[in-house]
């Protein structure tokens, strides 16, 4: 963590969610919308088909900034998101990011999570302390 | 159309949500964590918890009953069909750990309009039994068509 400088990129963080991800997620967060379980009624609103929970991409997200400190959960102090693009399960996720800012022992770092060319959530900033 | 505004700076009441092993377990796993504290008491106990140990975005588990009532407000009298989760932010304070009894307060903290678009701000705060703030969540939801 203490050789972290501004622009260095952050590990990348691959992830391919399963068919019934979006279920398992609901259960766990409590999230039960069912444009993220249910198939017809995606389609019903205009979606191509199920999207996975955002919360669960800045879940991921979240994941990747903790790991820069080691995996501990107490050293992510703040974590900003947009979402910016609906999530498909069955796809790769990447999550990349580098870093903004280091200021004494605090590293900002600038993530991005996509799906090939489709951006699901950018300008997410995260501020951590080892 | 037009938003309505009223809301803005309403709060609503608090919940409560009592932070559990299992379910900890349980979001850990889905998002992919392997961290042992987690998953194992002692373990947890070993970096400096009191119990097995909730990762950050669970935040989200115990603030989330906190936004429901707030959402659905008729005062805020969001179109449901058309909204989209837009942004999110957390600050964390106190870690949460299992057995943990959290209380989060949600305020309408802003409702504007912008191309056709509603943009409605939630402020929740969570805090710990012994009154320590757990996390602060900023929510922001976009209605389209407003």
């Amino acid at each position: 963590m203490a050789d972290l400088n501004v622009g260095d990129a952050i590990p990348e963080l691959r992830v391919t969610p399963d068919k019934y991800l979006p279920h398992r997620y609901a259960g766990a967060s409590g999230d039960f919308n069912p444009i993220h379980i249910d198939p017809e009624f995606a389609k019903m609103v205009g979606l191509p088909n199920t999207i996975l929970h955002g919360l669960y991409m800045m879940g991921l997200v979240a994941r990747s900034a903790t790991d820069v400190a080691g995996g501990d959960p107490k050293a992510l102090k703040r974590l900003s998101v947009q979402f910016r693009g609906m999530g498909a399960p069955e796809t790769e996720i990447v999550v990349s990011g580098t870093v903004k800012s280091v200021d004494g022992d605090t590293v900002v770092v600038d993530t991005v999570a996509a799906q090939g060319d489709n951006q699901t959530i950018r300008n997410a900033e995260a501020e951590i302390q080892p | 159309m037009t938003v309505k505004t009223e809301a803005i700076g309403k709060e609503w009441p608090a919940t409560t949500y009592e932070v559990g092993r299992e379910k900890i377990r349980e979001y850990a796993t889905v998002v992919g964590l392997d961290n042992p504290v987690y998953f194992d008491r002692e373990a947890a106990k070993a970096a400096g918890y009191r119990d097995v140990v909730a990762p950050p975005m669970f935040a989200v588990v115990y603030s989330s009953p906190a936004v429901g009532p707030a959402m659905f407000d008729p005062d805020v009298g969001m179109n449901f069909a058309a909204m989209v989760h837009g942004g999110q932010e957390f600050e964390w304070g106190e870690p949460a750990c299992s057995g943990d009894e959290i209380t989060t307060t949600a305020k309408c903290l802003d409702i504007s309009e912008k191309d056709g678009k509603g943009f409605y701000i939630f402020e929740t705060n969570a805090v710990n039994q012994n009154g320590d703030q757990v996390a602060k969540g900023t929510w922001t939801l976009i209605v389209r068509g407003v």
